[in-house]
């Protein structure tokens, strides 16, 4: 594995995360933060869906004519979020009905689109690949660091195991019943963005 | 009265921005100033309110389970939903190209304004999210559609509209440094959004 490989790679884990950095892909990420369980699956799907659309994109790049190319690649990211959504539905059907509409959304997640048009339209198939993985799990990332605040904090439990110990309710402690609530996710990302911008001075906007 | 209990439902309580995070890269990106941010939410109830409808008599008469059986009784055991999300997308994008292409040839000056955005409709969430609600709560004709589309765009018209307010001001404001531009503005809409549960106990 090369420099440039390594670079397309890692990347977008931290320095260049397609959340915290690029802003894409906000819409469908901070619904499913309630559970681990939720997030982590929702992760996943997005890292196939980046990934595989990315690749067959870059396969057909000299093919697709440029004034439609828009609705070729949402045809191609519909095929792979249909593939995704079939197989939740028949090996994990619990998780998939609480993801409800957000698996299909990931149609319209902007990292998918984003992904394709910045960089598998201009690249060969191998790296495309790679970078659609990558992004997807620098999205993923945030996604599970988000839940995990939330569900710890929400409800004592990861991934539905209970961490906090019965005698700290005892002596008076109470779930913190906001984090549950939608905008705490919002106000939750705000932190992890002040975070790494307190880490990383470049990032920061003036 | 249902109508209209739909209609002040779909604004407040299930705000898309709010409630849903539904469209929100657009939201973000475009909230920088009211002047553009007033053309994308424009654009926006526009696009819903022509796709929605479309998107409803499509899954009534061709997607959900059973759906075909005015073809013949042959068909009326076919179950085409896993076709939707192709389907919506498709119509979306179709669609967003012919507003483009009309607005353009018959309203020059709204082109001239809303033009940038209407291919970034296309991946605007809050559209196909419309479409993937509406088939989940099965409304029962395609008038409670057209209301829904109507004020599900309003909200997110609003809530667009507000927040470009917000943000003109809060450009003049003294922020700590890795909080500037994208981190205050989430935590805004975070605070917005709690400010808009208010909403949640009403019953119409």
């Amino acid at each position: 594995m090369d420099a440039n490989m390594k670079e397309t790679l890692l990347k977008p884990i931290f320095k260049g995360n397609p959340i915290t950095v690029l802003v894409l892909g906000i819409c469908s990420s901070l619904a499913v933060t309630v559970q681990l369980q939720g997030a982590l699956v929702m992760a996943l799907s997005v890292i196939i869906v980046t990934g595989l659309s990315s690749f067959v994109v870059s396969l057909l790049r000299n093919t697709i004519p440029n004034r439609i190319r828009i609705i070729v690649q949402l045809v191609v990211v519909a095929m792979m979020v249909i593939l995704v959504d079939q197989v939740l539905k028949a090996f994990a059907y619990s998780v998939s009905k609480t993801l409800s509409v957000y698996i299909g959304l990931i149609i319209t997640n902007c990292i998918v689109m984003g992904r394709i048009e910045a960089f598998a339209l201009g690249n060969k198939p191998i790296p495309s690949l790679l970078d659609g993985l990558a992004n997807g799990a620098g999205y993923g990332l945030i996604l599970v660091v988000v839940a995990f605040v939330r569900e710890l904090l929400g409800s004592g439990t990861i991934f539905g195991l209970q961490v906090i110990p019965q005698f700290i309710y005892d002596a008076g402690y109470v779930n913190n019943g906001l984090m549950i609530l939608p905008p705490m996710a919002l106000i939750l990302l705000g932190c992890v963005i002040w975070i790494q911008r307190s880490i990383q001075k470049d990032l920061q906007e003036k | 009265m249902e109508y209209l209990s739909l209609f002040v439902k779909s604004i407040f309580v299930d705000n898309m921005i709010f409630a849903y995070f539904l469209g929100m890269c657009s939201y973000l990106a475009v909230s920088k100033n009211v002047k553009t941010a007033n053309g994308l939410g424009v654009a926006v109830i526009f696009v819903l309110l022509v796709t929605l409808p479309i998107n409803y008599l499509l899954n009534k008469y061709l997607l959900q389970p059973g759906a075909l059986a005015w073809l013949g009784d042959k068909y009326a055991s076919l179950d085409l939903s896993f076709l939707s999300y192709i389907v919506f997308i498709a119509v979306i994008a179709a669609i967003v190209q012919v507003v483009e292409m009309v607005v353009e040839k018959f309203a020059p000056a709204l082109y001239s304004s809303l033009g940038i955005f209407l291919p970034l409709i296309a991946v605007n969430c809050a559209i196909l999210g419309g479409s993937l609600f509406m088939q989940e709560r099965a409304f029962a004709n395609v008038g409670e559609s057209a209301v829904y589309a109507l004020g599900s765009g309003i909200g997110w018209y609003l809530a667009i509209v507000a927040l470009a307010a917000i943000r003109e001001k809060t450009a003049y404001s003294n922020v700590p440094a890795p909080l500037k531009g994208l981190g205050i503005t989430f935590i805004t809409v975070g605070l917005m959004g709690i400010a808009f549960m208010t909403f949640m106990g009403i019953k119409l």
